[in-house]
């Protein structure tokens, strides 16, 4: 593996293994990146660079595209390209908090299982398998079903359904780290769990569960454009891309850009981490098939 | 067989049964324990005291919770599942009408893909790095990792817009001639086919190549075996355990993808009495769909696990 020191850098420090990697992408590692960024983009900036509104109706329904309607109009006739950057806020956004959660929460749980003794491990592995006895679409309805479906809601949903996988991957790498010699230096130094979860093993496990974070949001990103879709997700007048397929279905029958708009949407995004994924350098979760 | 793998196999089916009392709680707690008072939340918040009582008591929330899962248990096991609390009928009533047409949704597709998704696995495996391979994984990649109704949605486009050879609904009700049947099953069948083989052929492909890269395999090819022998009375026969647990894991993928399908295509089946009993707040019909769909999704788990142990030849001649 090269590294590439810094110019003038300092001594006998490589350059951060994310830069290394970054350097080492092929093409499509790059386009993936791209469509990341550009939607990223769309979702914190692109509401206030609009001329108008999603909220804004009145146009004719289901127009073609136009020069006044870069995208088309949906079923109310409000311009399709407001309406798919205002749901990119919903996708991605939801989407990336909610995966956060689910990772870091994984992560933590796994480090103390894997830091203290056997009984808490046994406890919160055996506890978390029993989620995953249940299938995730399955999970999310009956949650919308006792709980209804708000924002909030959404997240804590998609965040619960995907903590077991996180930490199923969290727990099998550091407890690896914590057999290594190093990790029982620093407890017989008599360092705290804390510092031996954070400080020894985490840094360890890093790279892995980032990129175990990107195929994790590409599934909450499915799971909650499944639930928009059955009209059990975001809620009406909001919209995120599921839902704008869900409202414009109409619109199929003649092939209108409307409908079409946001299932091209979702599949860029989530093929684009796709892309990203496959160019890091240890991307075997996904051959595992880990899901 | 031997007494090593019917202790394996007793313990793998424990298991199951223990995980799927485990799911009863957790399905339990989500819709009727966790969400809060239920009579409160129809009555609203300016109910009298009396009233709430009442309902309550009607409701048979005035027992404690851990009473009123075993009684839900206990109903579940003996095949009382309660009454659907808006339309009023018996829900084991409403889930025995439907539950043939998913039955019979999944087992076409499951016919169909089986076969499709195990011959284009074990070509992919052998013919790894050629534009065939390349070509059927990344097409495998791309239809994983888009949601399901965009397949469906894809295909309603291609079949039934552009080419007008199928109708883009299905309703059960009016068939009459076996190309009738043929006709409305077409797209659901097709949709669901898309996502499972896509599964299916990554693992099985991921299965035989792991026996194709194994020393023996490199051993039979020394010797001079022809390329077909090579795989079909070497490689396949070492590698039943994992294709028959890859079979059985994809198709439990059939459990997800009916939701979205049944929806899209509004074809009256079991999960689309789910999702409308959900935005119905319908609890006896969300429960009992629930555990169904768990038990379904555990079974076909625990098959996956049983076929590799049986499969496991270290484990049979010990």
């Amino acid at each position: 593996m090269s590294t590439i020191t810094t110019p003038g850098g300092f001594a006998g420090r490589p350059a951060s293994p994310w830069f290394a990697r970054l350097a080492q992408f092929g093409a499509t590692g790059w386009i993936g990146i791209a469509v990341i960024a550009f939607w990223a983009l769309a979702a914190i900036v692109g509401p206030a660079l609009l001329s108008r509104t999603g909220a804004a109706g009145g146009g004719a329904v289901f127009a073609p595209i136009s020069a006044d309607h870069w995208l088309g109009t949906d079923y109310l006739g409000r311009d399709m390209l407001a309406r798919v950057i205002e749901g990119a806020r919903y996708t991605v956004g939801v989407a990336f908090v909610a995966t956060l959660l689910a990772s870091g929460i994984g992560t933590l749980l796994a480090l103390l299982a894997a830091a203290t003794g056997r009984w808490i491990d046994a406890a919160l592995s055996r506890g978390l398998d029993t989620l995953t006895a249940i299938p995730s679409k399955m999970f999310a309805l009956l949650m919308v079903a006792g709980f209804g479906s708000s924002v909030p809601m959404l997240i804590a949903t998609a965040a619960v359904i995907y903590v077991p996988g996180a930490y199923r991957m969290a727990r099998a790498l550091a407890v690896n780290i914590n057999a290594l010699d190093y990790v029982t230096v620093a407890r017989t130094r008599g360092e705290r769990t804390g510092y031996v979860m954070l400080r020894e093993i985490l840094p360890n496990i890093a790279g892995p569960m980032l990129a175990d974070l990107g195929l994790r949001f590409v599934y909450v990103v499915l799971l909650l454009a499944s639930l928009s879709f059955l009209g059990l997700g975001v809620q009406p007048p909001a919209a995120d891309w599921g839902s704008l397929v869900r409202e414009n279905i109409g619109a199929l029958a003649d092939a209108g850009s409307s409908v079409i708009v946001p299932s091209l949407a979702i599949a860029s995004l989530t093929i684009a981490v796709n892309l990203v994924i496959d160019n890091l350098p240890g991307h075997s979760a996904r051959e595992r098939g880990v899901r | 067989m031997n007494a090593l793998i019917l202790k394996l196999l007793g313990q793998r089916i424990a298991l199951a049964l223990l995980s799927l009392l485990a799911v009863s709680v957790v399905v339990f707690a989500i819709t009727a324990v966790l969400p809060g008072d239920a009579a409160q939340e129809q009555l609203g918040q300016d109910a009298t005291a009396e009233a709430l009582a009442a309902l309550r008591a009607q409701m048979g929330l005035d027992v404690p919770a851990p009473r009123r899962y075993l009684h839900w248990l206990g109903g579940l096991l003996s095949g009382n599942l309660g009454v659907s609390s808006t339309t009023q009928l018996p829900v084991s009533e409403l889930i025995g009408s439907r539950l043939p047409n998913s039955l019979l949704l999944a087992a076409v597709a499951a016919l169909f893909s089986v076969p499709i998704a195990l011959s284009l696995g074990v070509a992919a495996a052998v013919w790894r790095g050629s534009w065939f391979d390349r070509a059927a994984s990344t097409g495998a990649v791309a239809v994983v990792s888009v949601p399901e109704f965009l397949v469906a949605t894809l295909a309603v486009l291609v079949f039934a817009v552009q080419l007008r050879w199928l109708p883009a609904l299905s309703y059960v009700a009016d068939i009459e001639s076996l190309g009738q049947l043929l006709r409305a099953f077409a797209m659901p069948v097709l949709t669901l086919c898309c996502v499972i083989v896509a599964q299916m052929m990554r693992m099985t492909r991921a299965a035989v190549i792991d026996q194709l890269e194994a020393p023996y395999i490199e051993m039979v090819r020394l010797k001079g075996a022809s390329p077909l022998r090579i795989v079909l009375a070497h490689a396949l026969p070492n590698a039943v355990g994992p294709i028959a647990n890859a079979v059985a894991l994809s198709l439990s993928y059939l459990l997800g993808g009916v939701i979205i399908v049944e929806t899209i295509f509004n074809y009256p089946g079991i999960a689309k009495l789910m999702v409308d009993g959900v935005s119905q707040r319908d609890m006896p019909l969300v429960q009992a769909c629930a555990m169904l769909f768990c038990s379904a999704y555990l079974i076909l788990v625990t098959t996956a696990d049983l076929f590799g142990i049986v499969a496991n030849p270290r484990l049979r001649h010990r």
